[in-house]
């Protein structure tokens, strides 16, 4: 027999990204790799994928995994060591720690990337059987003041919409949201609609970003202002006949309070503009539009939910949508996107301290419904520790056993130093983990398990729309690696619990968490999958994506909620809110005058375990960049590419400055992906205060108040070495990721000695070639092997604006002499101008030929694409190439 | 009726000046060539080319015979000037022979020293100037056979890598520290001395010759620190003495060399001087291109159009032994000086640039010359460099890219 055994399909999954949930075919080609596809039959993305996606299979290398369980020793190394050792190890350590503190001394902090079912067991091990509702995840920091604003007018978490809505909106209204760049598919979605049937898109956000370039009107508002603007706009429905009259007395409670409390913030359309900032023209036409249009959406993100007021911002907003009707009909409705895989799955199974499982609280009624289903022993009684407060607990001792799973609080959390230093003190820190190091597992983690990854999970994920989305495996678990639900279970069973966790695969679990959404619900909770809790094994692999409520095997029909009332709420009835008066946490001073910002960008994601891996994504924004208005910058003497020192009352960071007339002024951004494992000092999350909002739990994260200056820098460069680049000493280094190679971009306030840098890097057989110009200090040098090459180091004037040409050439196995001359000129070989900057990383289009391209005639986006390819993938930088394409043209006298 | 014009000396410099004299003052003069070797006259560059075998002596001649004769020159060569009747304005050849002129040209060029030690008349002992010097080295040299060649500049350097060519074992000794001192710095020369090595030539630096050694035939060289370097031939390549015998027994104004002015005029305005032998300012140049400047010069001087020659910055632009190499200008450096340098050892490349208030005051450039020309030009001109500065190393194309 020489037949070959065929290649298996590709299997359709979910992508691990952002809320937007996209399918996924993922397949293993003849050559080892990875092929990676939009899923035409997704109705989430219909084949589309963003650059992020479409990375993917750059991102499935085991460099740097975990794959085997690991434990400290007595001297303080870690070590390999057994499952059985390693979950003896957290067994014990829980039994200690609730034996010395009681069960509110352990705690676990999840992950919105852990499937449903893992999910479903740590919440169950907690929260039923160890007797706490110490369970939190790293949502809280994404949308709980989502969660919170829903549960408080709906009386359950309820996304009321679908993303159909989005195609058949007419006005689009985003807040505190880049979906360009966080949700990129559904964005395109909307500008789909925008231009085939002529939605309206608002922007309402502090920075003009490249949501806003694509924008029919653009509310760039004063920071925590948001609910002032949806209050002005309740306070004009009410005063123009805007509202619904007949479906607020049927279906709602609570607006006289509401528009009363409305009229103390925004009194009128004046005060509206005066208190956000806003051209009061701009406040006008939002208003007449939003009044205009039956068919609004409006969109919100972290931009609502991160702050101290964001359950308030949440409810201003549901407060308009209710007064108006315009909920659960096509075309209209709020809609919170939310920012991970699985936020909504952990939402689902009560991966909150706040929410007990299955979208019930910690009601009397809810508690015993779910120990009489579970057979619980020890249920807890009461809501836990939210996220912040969790981690104070760390620090001040009364949580002596953590368990961390898949997620990095050490680098995410607010006050992420404090946050570090707390967990160093743990008498047990377990981390289920993908990552070998990060800043987490070297905050003095006990126990380090290896969890499975993304390709090799299976399970199920819940999107912004509340479907439910397969993530099938297409990959082997490597090494040690398991599934998160197989070693919960296991510890578990070590716990005693055994009989209650002795699932066999995760079809199971999902028939008990389905079985549990179903149990006594009868219509009285929204969440509900009663048609999906007998699924075999083989439905369950098969299982088609499916948007919940599924209240009967093969329903597909109610796809929205609340349309004709029926909110879950005792009464039935929405409650619209009355708000407290919109007020920052911390304002700025004197001392710290400027508010940081915070987010994401649109080639990372998260803390970059992921995306960091992938040379494709790294090259939008290599390093992390402190944004800033050019009359700030130029207030304290900064420059394009200069660094500056950041100082909040919690931390400090030192970025690149880059100049952006898109930030209002009086407000700097900077990006959060960056770790101590991937920056020297960009630990943003160091810098952020942890005031929280007092329904939700959820940190304000966007406004901290900061003080910049500049850092004197001796010189700027660069190293690319074809293994592990490791920075010396002294630099204010970024990790790039790099084809062929690992980089690092530095600048440096004490000229490193690169010479010696270089020779280290060549290693005994390498030879060097350099350029050394000491007047200008300028050295730059290239380590071979042969004729390939294997290390580079670039120090001084124009390192930077070479270090793509430069950091391409690692991706060839060999170099050729007119190359290797042409690389320490850093410019490219085949004298073609430099590329410049990536804008188009699906087809690697940069700045240069895009301009060219916009020179030689092409007037739009379209025709930049016909030009470039730019933009005709997965379109992420066609908001960049718009922005570009109107910073060139002419300003209509 | 054309004025006679006799030009003593058949070397590179004689045929350009003859050469530019076709073009800007066709007929003027007739013109009479005098040259002692039995040749038409040749490249003189390519003398190592011969001895390497990569080129046949015919290959080194300037330009045949036929182009004499299209020139209307009346070649007189194989027969010695032996001196200058200036009261009677004319040329006294070996054979007694008398040659009228109205203007007179010296193109005499320079010979050979052979160096004051002992031994260095023994048969085995040559020089490295003209074919005969490169047949009786071929004749000496093979496998087998043992050579040392004194003087590591790039006379002695070609001279040993033909040697080496052919087989022979060849030593090269030089007295200073590093090979072409006055064309490489001390990198270059140590990057020349390395691919010498490659070839098989041992190179001895600081290496003071004491004595040629042999009892009828040279068997070997002696160095004043006792060593004895056996040899079956010895190549004596230490440099060149301007010949300014003819000049100097008729009277003219001489120091090293003819002195000339800038119009390349000797004390006697019938008589004018260019190449090897002249000193201008001080300088007797001992490379071809100020040997051709002078003549195009000169030519325009001779057709009565005034033009002066005020010197050559100069500039070496030449192959070592296959590698090319390029240096002008103050290419040490020193106190003041920008100093900018890429090397790429590998590749056998390095360049060296030296710059001075804004300008380009030196270049280097070993292995790879293409830019040599322009960086030549900046330093000529002197001119600001502006926003060349910052790509300047990596050569023109991308510094005007830039």
């Amino acid at each position: 027999m020489t037949a070959q055994s065929p290649l298996p399909r590709p299997v359709a999954t979910a992508c691990p990204y952002c809320g937007v949930g996209c399918g996924v075919l993922a397949g293993v080609d003849a050559g080892g790799g990875v092929t990676i596809a939009g899923d035409p039959a997704h109705p989430a993305n219909r084949g589309r994928l963003c650059v992020k996606g479409s990375a993917l299979g750059e991102t499935l290398d085991l460099e740097g995994r975990l794959l085997h369980p690991m434990m400290r020793t007595r001297s303080g190394s870690m070590e390999r060591v057994s499952w059985d050792t390693a979950l003896d190890g957290v067994a014990e350590g829980f039994q200690h720690a609730i034996r010395e503190g009681g069960p509110d001394a352990t705690a676990l902090y999840l992950s919105g990337q852990l499937l449903t079912e893992d999910y479903y067991v740590a919440n169950k091990l907690m929260k039923g059987f160890v007797g706490t509702a110490n369970v939190d995840t790293n949502s809280r920091l994404c949308m709980a003041s989502s969660v919170a604003g829903h549960r408080r007018a709906f009386g359950s978490d309820t996304v009321p919409g679908t993303y159909e809505d989005l195609d058949e909106a007419d006005l689009l209204v985003l807040v505190g949201s880049n979906a360009a760049w966080c949700h990129p598919i559904l964005w395109q979605r909307m500008v789909a609609n925008q231009q085939a049937r002529g939605a309206r898109i608002v922007v309402v956000d502090p920075r003009r970003t490249a949501t806003a370039a694509e924008a029919d009107l653009v509310l760039q508002i004063r920071p925590g202002t948001d609910a002032v603007l949806f209050a002005g706009l309740l306070v004009n429905l009410a005063d123009t006949g805007g509202l619904d009259e007949a479906w607020l007395a049927a279906h709602t409670t609570g607006f006289d309070e509401a528009l009363v409390r409305a009229r103390e913030i925004a009194p009128t359309l004046a005060a509206t503009a005066a208190a956000t900032g806003l051209p009061a023209d701009d406040v006008a036409r939002l208003f007449a539009w939003f009044a205009a249009t039956g068919r609004a959406v409006t969109l919100y993100s972290q931009g609502v939910n991160q702050s101290a007021q964001g359950t308030d911002k949440v409810s201003a907003i549901l407060n308009v949508h209710l007064a108006t009707g315009r909920i659960g009909r096509p075309g209209m409705g709020p809609f919170s996107l939310t920012g991970q895989p699985n936020a909504m799955g952990g939402r689902e199974v009560g991966g909150l301290a706040n929410m007990l499982a299955a979208h019930m609280g910690f009601t009397a009624s809810d508690i015993d419904r779910v120990r009489r289903f579970w057979g619980a022993p020890r249920m807890a009684e009461r809501e836990g520790l939210k996220a912040v407060q969790m981690f104070d607990a760390v620090a001040r001792g009364a949580i002596r056993a953590l368990w961390v799973m898949g997620t990095n609080p050490a680098a995410s959390m607010p006050r992420a130093d404090h946050v570090r230093r707390a967990m160093a003190g743990l008498d047990l820190l377990v981390v289920s983990e993908n990552m070998l190091s990060n800043d987490t597992v070297n905050a003095g983690a006990h126990i380090l398990l290896p969890a499975a990854a993304w390709g090799e999970k299976d399970g199920t994920v819940t999107n912004s729309e509340r479907r439910i989305t397969r993530q099938r495996p297409f990959l082997a678990l490597p090494g040690e690696a398991r599934p998160d639900w197989w070693i919960i279970a296991g510890v578990a069973r070590r716990l005693g619990f055994g009989e209650a966790f002795s699932w066999t695969g995760p079809a199971a679990v999902f028939r008990e968490h389905a079985a549990l959404s179903a149990f006594e619900n009868r219509g009285t909770r929204d969440f509900d999958l009663s048609g999906l809790a007998g699924l075999s094994d083989a439905d369950y692999e098969a299982l088609q994506p499916v948007q919940w409520p599924v209240r009967r095997p093969g329903d597909r029909t109610e796809t929205r909620f609340f349309a004709a009332g029926g909110f879950f709420t005792a009464d039935r009835r929405a409650r619209l809110v009355a708000i407290a008066s919109p007020v920052l946490a911390e304002s700025p001073d004197a001392r710290r005058p400027l508010l940081l910002n915070t987010g994401r960008l649109r080639d990372q994601w998260h803390t970059m375990t992921r995306t960091g891996k992938a040379p494709t994504l790294g090259r939008h924004s290599p390093e992390p960049l402190l944004a800033l208005h050019p009359s700030d910058a130029a207030h304290l003497g900064l420059c394009e590419g200069d660094v500056a020192r950041l100082d909040t009352a919690h931390g400090a960071a030192r970025l690149r400055v880059t100049l952006d007339p898109g930030q209002a002024r009086g407000e700097v951004f900077a990006p959060i992906h960056w770790t101590g494992e991937t920056a020297a000092a960009a630990r943003i999350g160091a810098l952020v205060q942890a005031a929280t909002d007092p329904f939700s739990g959820q940190p304000e994260m966007k406004a901290t108040p900061v003080s910049v200056s500049r850092v004197e820098v001796a010189t700027d460069g660069f190293l690319v070495a074809r293994g592990a680049a490791e920075a010396p000493e002294g630099l204010i280094w970024t990790k790039v990721a790099v084809a062929g190679g690992a980089g690092l971009l530095f600048a440096a306030t004490e000229p490193p000695d690169a010479p010696a840098l270089i020779r280290r890097l060549a290693g005994e057989d390498g030879t060097i070639a350099e350029v050394c110009d000491p007047a200008r200090g300028l050295y730059r040098a290239a380590a071979y092997r042969g004729e390939a090459l294997e290390a580079v180091v670039f120090i001084g004037p124009g390192a930077r604006a070479a270090w793509s040409a430069v950091e391409g050439l690692f991706a060839r196995p060999t170099l050729d002499p007119a190359t290797r001359r042409a690389l320490l000129s850093g410019r490219p070989a085949d004298g073609l101008p430099d590329p410049g900057p990536t804008l188009c990383a699906c087809f690697s289009v940069g700045l240069t030929a895009v301009a060219a391209a916009i020179a030689a005639g092409a007037g739009d986006v379209d025709a930049v694409g016909r030009a470039t390819k730019a933009g005709t993938n997965c379109g992420s930088c066609r908001s960049e190439i718009r922005k570009i394409l109107q910073a060139r043209s002419p300003v209509p006298a | 009726m054309s004025e006679p014009l006799v030009v003593i000396g058949n070397g590179m410099a004689a045929a350009r000046l003859v050469e530019e004299l076709g073009r800007v003052a066709l007929g003027r003069y007739s013109i009479l060539v005098v040259g002692a070797e039995p040749h038409l006259a040749y490249n003189r560059v390519l003398l190592s080319s011969v001895l390497a075998g990569e080129m046949a002596r015919e290959e080194t001649e300037l330009k045949p015979l036929t182009w004499w004769e299209r020139q209307g020159v009346t070649l007189v060569y194989g027969r010695r000037a032996v001196a200058v009747d200036r009261d009677n304005r004319q040329v006294v050849l070996e054979d007694g022979a008398r040659l009228p002129y109205a203007q007179l040209v010296l193109a005499t060029g320079s010979d050979p020293i052979r160096l004051p030690k002992p031994g260095m008349d023994l048969p085995g002992v040559v020089t490295f100037r003209d074919h005969a010097d490169v047949d009786a080295m071929l004749a000496a040299a093979g496998p087998a056979r043992r050579a040392v060649v004194i003087g590591g500049g790039l006379l002695g350097i070609e001279a040993a890598s033909g040697l080496a060519a052919s087989g022979t074992r060849v030593t090269l000794v030089h007295l200073m520290d590093r090979l072409m001192e006055r064309q490489l710095d001390a990198e270059a020369a140590a990057l020349l001395k390395a691919a010498l090595a490659a070839r098989g030539i041992t190179v001895e630096l600081g290496a003071d010759t004491a004595a040629v050694e042999g009892d009828g035939h040279v068997t070997g060289l002696r160095l004043s620190d006792g060593r004895l370097l056996p040899a079956d031939l010895v190549v004596c390549a230490v440099g060149i003495r301007p010949n300014a015998t003819l000049a100097r027994e008729a009277g003219l104004a001489t120091g090293r060399g003819v002195l000339v002015d800038d119009r390349l005029a000797t004390s006697d305005p019938a008589i004018h001087a260019i190449g090897e032998c002249a000193e201008h300012r001080g300088i007797c140049y001992g490379l071809v291109e100020p040997a051709l400047q002078q003549a195009a010069a000169l030519a325009r001087n001779l057709s009565g159009r005034p033009a002066t020659y005020e010197g050559t910055v100069l500039a070496t632009n030449l192959k070592v032994s296959g590698i090319p190499v390029f240096s002008a200008g103050d290419f040490e450096g020193g106190p003041g000086a920008e100093t900018v340098i890429w090397r790429d050892p590998a590749l056998g490349t390095y360049r060296k640039l030296v710059l001075r208030g804004g300008a380009l005051a030196g270049a280097l450039l070993y292995g790879e010359t293409g830019d040599g020309p322009w960086y030549l030009d900046l330093i000529r001109s002197g001119r600001p460099l502006g926003a060349l500065r910052d790509g300047l190393i990596f050569g023109r194309a991308l510094a005007e890219a830039a």
